[in-house]
């Protein structure tokens, strides 16, 4: 059974703005799905919908072979939710806070503790259970929103922007926790993230989303595949002359031309950079710099958006948000 | 699960989050305290006309100040919402498969625990500043004005905290709605010789009902009728329920 179904899914705001425009989408039971796109792609807008939380303009979506839209509390007793901004009392404790979900979930007394103990050991916060939340970092509280989204024991389990405004080492530990609860829970779990790596590392399989819509959707490996080969990056003098020159080139796949510089996939790319030098300074082209890579989601992001997904501005809105969170996962 | 459960749980976080907060413990009756001590034993000495016979000042104050703490400390109740909201904990409850008619319930009660708990403190302390109470039993039944006094403005406040995006308009909110409920209400002077269009919007005012009653049970006399008050003040906790209910089940996260 697919955990998630959704057919031709559409969320139009006042103005006009349509959010998502038309996705379409199958979670198998027990996948790491990733939505990956920039901030306004329409990631967190897709989960809101699935989760009950905002009614699709229209199109069907169904989550646990249930509609959202006909029984919401169905749906809702069935998903776990990790929403982008933390949504934990702080004046409670940890234990207190998971207590409350159970009980509003309807679970009885003795299963609530048996449960309570269990995702406290799964995210290993067991020794800090009895403090008062607004004394964890912000690691901690991530660890413990996901602990909370698993205590009623979920099929599906959604985690908007899980590392948002963690650093590197809680990262880390978060995406390890994600990895051991899919497959300790055999949870489904459906992630968006704005950060490549986290989708490359955590996912069994991403769509790309942007301005609405999924542009492409395949297992990393895949995704990474279909550029052709390994990325070459030159930063030239002349770069409209320097990608048409690769193009020529046999082989050459994926040609882009940003700003200063050309990138180019092709098969074993390490051993025709010579070549590819030559050709240039035959064409009267100043090099100024080489660079090889293996492609990455961030490559493919390119090719189908035409842009970094880091240069995306984000807006006022936004930046308020970023502090905010900043401030409360001090 | 059964909506009543919902209504305990939800009740039960707010009176552990009550419990625990010592400083709006605190801060709920300081106010009303130095109320009662500064305004009430300054104006005790002078001739004051239109109190009821034999009444002090402060006789005559004590209950309005009662209402005063109940109308401050439920409004935030009921406000705090906006606090919920804010800090992402209201996405937490909103996404649970419980009703929204329970989440609203649920914090009326709670607002009107905690405001019987701080409305008998005030009065305890109205007593060991002197307040005389002639009728033992009208103070116990003045619990039915304080109930109805909570529920009205934390149903109140929940209707305003769903109608608003952030805590921006809570400072409106206090200069323009509450700040002019209290004065309005009788509770700091009597209403028999107010000029007619400052009686008609004390009449207007809900809380007039709310001091009026309370002040009838306690020290035994009042400007209106006390069922009439007590009527006009169901009434409207009835209809605030009714519209927090509306409004609350109306919002998004």
């Amino acid at each position: 059974m697919n955990a998630i179904e959704a057919g031709n899914l559409r969320k139009e705001f006042k103005g006009g703005i349509k959010a998502v425009d038309g996705i379409d989408l199958e979670v198998k039971e027990g996948e790491i799905f990733g939505l990956l796109g920039p901030n306004g792609a329409g990631k967190t807008t897709t989960i809101r919908m699935l989760a009950t939380m905002t009614k699709p303009t229209s199109g069907t979506a169904k989550v646990c072979g249930t509609d959202v839209t006909k029984d919401s509390d169905a749906v809702r007793r069935c998903i776990g939710i990790v929403f982008q901004d933390p949504a934990l009392d702080d004046q409670l404790t940890g234990r207190e806070n998971l207590d409350f979900h159970a009980r509003m979930y309807g679970m009885p007394k003795k299963e609530r503790e048996e449960r309570i103990a269990e995702v406290l050991k799964l995210v290993e916060l067991g020794d800090r259970a009895n403090d008062l939340v607004e004394k964890y970092s912000g690691g901690m509280k991530r660890r413990l929103e996901i602990a909370r989204g698993l205590m009623h024991r979920p099929m599906v389990l959604f985690l908007d922007e899980p590392t948002l405004g963690l650093d590197a080492q809680t990262r880390r530990v978060i995406w390890d926790h994600i990895e051991k609860l899919n497959k300790k829970e055999k949870v489904t779990i459906i992630l968006t993230t704005h950060y490549m790596d986290e989708a490359d590392y955590l996912c069994g399989r991403v769509a790309i989303i942007d301005h609405g819509k999924i542009l492409s959707m395949d297992t990393p490996g895949n995704l990474k595949n279909s550029m052709g080969g390994d990325v070459v990056t030159l930063r030239v003098d002349n770069a409209s002359k320097m990608a048409s020159l690769a193009k020529s080139m046999k082989g050459a796949a994926n040609v882009k031309q940003h700003d200063s510089s050309v990138s180019v996939a092709m098969a074993n790319a390490g051993s025709r950079i010579p070549e590819l030098l030559k050709s240039a300074e035959r064409a009267g082209i100043r090099v100024d710099s080489v660079d090889l890579h293996k492609p990455t989601l961030e490559d493919v992001f390119i090719h189908f958006t035409g842009k970094h997904i880091r240069d995306q501005e984000a807006g006022a809105g936004d930046r308020f948000r970023e502090r905010m969170r900043a401030r409360s996962r001090r | 699960m059964s909506g009543i459960t919902a209504v305990y749980i939800i009740w039960l976080r707010e009176m552990k989050k009550y419990i625990r907060n010592k400083s709006r413990l605190v801060g709920n009756l300081a106010m009303p305290f130095f109320f009662l001590a500064f305004l009430g034993m300054g104006f005790n000495s002078l001739n004051i006309p239109g109190l009821p016979a034999g009444a002090s000042y402060l006789d005559f104050l004590a209950p309005g100040i009662v209402a005063m703490g109940l109308l401050f400390s439920s409004m935030f109740a009921g406000v705090s919402i906006l606090w919920d909201r804010q800090f992402g904990f209201l996405k937490e409850i909103m996404v649970a498969p419980v009703s929204r008619t329970s989440i609203v319930i649920g914090r009326i009660f709670a607002g009107m625990t905690s405001g019987i708990i701080q409305a008998l403190l005030i009065l305890a302390i109205s007593i060991l500043m002197g307040v005389r109470i002639p009728n033992p039993l009208g103070l116990l039944a003045s619990v039915i004005f304080i109930v109805l006094i909570a529920i009205s403005f934390v149903g109140l406040g929940i209707s305003l905290a769903s109608k608003m995006e952030d805590m921006h308009g809570f400072q409106l909110i206090m200069n323009f709605l509450i700040m002019p409920t209290f004065l309005l209400s009788g509770a700091l002077f009597p209403l028999d010789r107010l000029p007619g269009w400052l009686a008609a919007l004390a009449y207007i005012d809900p809380l007039t009902y709310g001091v009026d009653g309370l002040r009838a049970l306690i020290t035994g006399a009042s400007h209106l009728p006390v069922m009439l008050d007590f009527v006009i003040l169901a009434g409207f906790s009835l209809a605030m329920i009714g519209l927090a209910t509306y409004l609350f089940n109306k919002t998004e996260v």
